[in-house]
């Protein structure tokens, strides 16, 4: 069942075509992988997606419901979420807090001033029950400025976690993590697999191919590949550039 | 944060039983101090300004920096209402806020897509159209040489009724306004709402990817900030039972940032009251002997700038937080020795 689709993306600024034709659909509950050299215009996709930029052409719908060029806003509460890969958190917030903002009863209530969101155990209960889920038990208290760049990569996830998407967009969540950190976040959105649809953009290739259901190749603003992890690895493209360093 | 302590569940805090407490018993000693019941009225009337303009700058992260125009809308709207529909003390100060609010609702109109600078210089050009309107509307406003004769009407409570023409008696109607507009803020503060102030001034971005209509929270905040101005400006009117432009012009939309820099509005609730009582004190007692007595206020508020950014608060916070440091390391001394 497809749950997201984008139909023949166009977005250009200015005279410079960033995106064209660009149709992607995305399953309920699968894993997507989304690969392409820098400046491919991957981020612009999911900037599209997500509705920060408006596309010059084509069509974004999420469960057959238009939402081409509504605001960011809006499309989050159509249930689409997503992360950055420059780190985007409420730095000054616990962790906890972080989490507390992006859920859907703090978003509820977002106009009530009656009432002390301290008060609310239920609030603190269910971002307690999102740290855990991103491997962050226990941190609650420590402000999002103060954590760890992994557990800030993994706090991102979180947040856009917490406000219960039916489709997750994650922008290179591994970006500047070592070894290990990778290992951990791969580790992380493996046990998110089949929850819900996710979308990665990744640059780390062993990471896709290990997790992807299916991974699209974005290059000069097109999507020249598509297809499964094994698929792929037969694609010329894949095996020629420098992207596809897989044994 | 701390501004998130166990307190914030609560409706009325310890501090606020304090500071209203202190400020209660000063017309018992003020005289005493060499100073007299007017400045008290002051401070709080200010206090209850620089709470209002903190919302913006503290919590939401908005520099309005021509904030004046909604604190000098509100004196005039008291002396013109009071003067030309009712007369009564409830209706004018609703007016007061009302008129206020609606000139935040416009402003806040044009402003609330835009943030940082941009925000600040936009922010500054609508307080001097309202500025230059109030000084050329010399008609209505009586220009620049004021709008004059406004009454302090009774304070009419249905059974009980207070005169107010009298500075102590004035000076406790103000205190319980303040203690109300305190009570108010810190719900909203630590309210959904006011979280999401919180959540928009530190990433916009974030707040809006998680489906906050980050637009509409500016917009409303700034309108509820001018209302709450207004109402200041209001009780300002009537302390001073005259309404002049001066407090809507650049310099004074000033004094109120620096009020709350200096209190530490940044990191505490409670720095604009601070920064208000500092900076009235100071003029007066450096006043005294000076009349350069903003030469030193503002080298003080560039010590404040250069070295404690946090303002007061700030560092009576690090203060604080030393002492519950040391604490830890008593204990484990007292675990070696045995004590």
């Amino acid at each position: 069942m497809v749950l997201f689709e984008a139909e023949n993306l166009q977005m250009r600024f200015g005279d410079r075509t960033v995106l064209e034709n660009v149709t992607l659909s995305f399953g309920a509950g699968k894993l997507y992988g989304i690969m392409g050299p820098n400046g491919a215009g991957k981020t612009t996709c999911f900037n599209v997606l997500t509705g920060r930029y408006r596309p010059t052409r084509g069509r974004v719908r999420i469960d057959g419901e238009d939402i081409t060029g509504l605001p960011p806003h809006l499309i989050a509460r159509k249930g689409v979420s997503r992360s950055f890969q420059i780190m985007n958190l409420f730095n000054d917030f616990t962790a906890r807090d972080n989490v507390m903002t992006a859920l859907p009863e703090m978003r509820a209530r977002s106009f009530e001033t009656r009432r002390a969101v301290a008060s609310d155990a239920k609030l603190a209960d269910a971002a307690e029950a999102v740290l855990a889920r991103v491997g962050l038990a226990g941190k609650g208290d420590v402000r999002a400025k103060n954590l760890s760049y992994g557990d800030r990569r993994a706090l991102e996830i979180g947040v856009a976690l917490a406000a219960a998407p039916r489709v997750l967009f994650l922008d290179e969540p591994t970006s500047g993590l070592g070894s290990d950190g990778t290992a951990r976040l791969a580790g992380l959105i493996g046990t998110l697999k089949g929850q819900l649809t996710i979308v990665v953009i990744e640059h780390d290739m062993p990471f896709l191919f290990g997790l992807a259901d299916e991974i699209s190749v974005i290059h000069w603003g097109q999507v020249i590949a598509q297809g499964t992890p094994g698929e792929l690895r037969a694609n010329d493209w894949v095996r020629r550039s420098n992207l596809g360093k897989l044994q | 944060m701390a501004r998130h302590g166990s307190d914030a569940t609560q409706l009325v805090t310890p501090a606020m039983l304090a500071v209203v407490g202190v400020l209660a018993s000063l017309p018992l000693w003020i005289g005493q101090v060499g100073l007299y019941p007017y400045i008290g009225i002051e401070i709080v009337i200010w206090a209850i300004y620089a709470l209002s303009f903190n919302l913006l700058l503290g919590y939401t992260g908005l520099p309005s920096f021509g904030h004046g125009a909604y604190f000098g809308i509100g004196a005039y709207a008291f002396g013109l209402f009071q003067q030309n529909v009712l007369p009564g003390l409830w209706p004018c100060l609703a007016a007061a806020a009302g008129a206020a609010a609606l000139a935040g609702l416009v402003v806040a109109a044009f402003i609330s897509h835009r943030r940082g600078i941009y925000y600040a210089f936009m922010t500054i050009a609508f307080g001097q159209v309202f500025w230059v309107v109030a000084i050329k509307s010399h008609a209505i406003t009586g220009g620049e040489d004021g709008l004059l004769r406004i009454q302090r009407a009774p304070a009419d409570f249905g059974i009980v009724s207070f005169d107010l023409r009298d500075n102590v008696s004035l000076y406790y109607f103000v205190l319980g306004v303040f203690a109300v507009v305190l009570v108010a803020l810190w719900r909203l503060v630590n309210s959904p709402y006011g979280r999401i102030l919180q959540a928009v001034k530190q990433n916009e971005t974030r707040a809006a990817f998680v489906g906050y209509n980050v637009w509409l929270y500016k917009f409303s905040v700034f309108a509820l900030s001018a209302a709450l101005s207004g109402l200041a400006g209001g009780l300002f009117a009537m302390a001073q039972t005259s309404a002049f432009p001066d407090v809507m012009s650049l310099h004074y939309s000033g004094y109120v940032v620096m009020m709350t820099l200096i209190g530490g509005g940044i990191v505490s609730f409670w720095g604009p009251v601070i920064g208000a009582a500092l900076f009235l004190l100071a003029r007066d007692a450096i006043g005294a002997v000076t009349t350069a007595w903003m030469l030193w206020f503002g080298l003080l508020f560039m010590l404040v700038v250069l070295f404690k950014p946090e303002g007061i608060a700030g560092w009576w916070q690090d203060l604080r937080r030393e002492g519950g440091a040391r604490r830890p390391g008593l204990a484990r001394l007292r675990m070696l020795f045995g004590g």
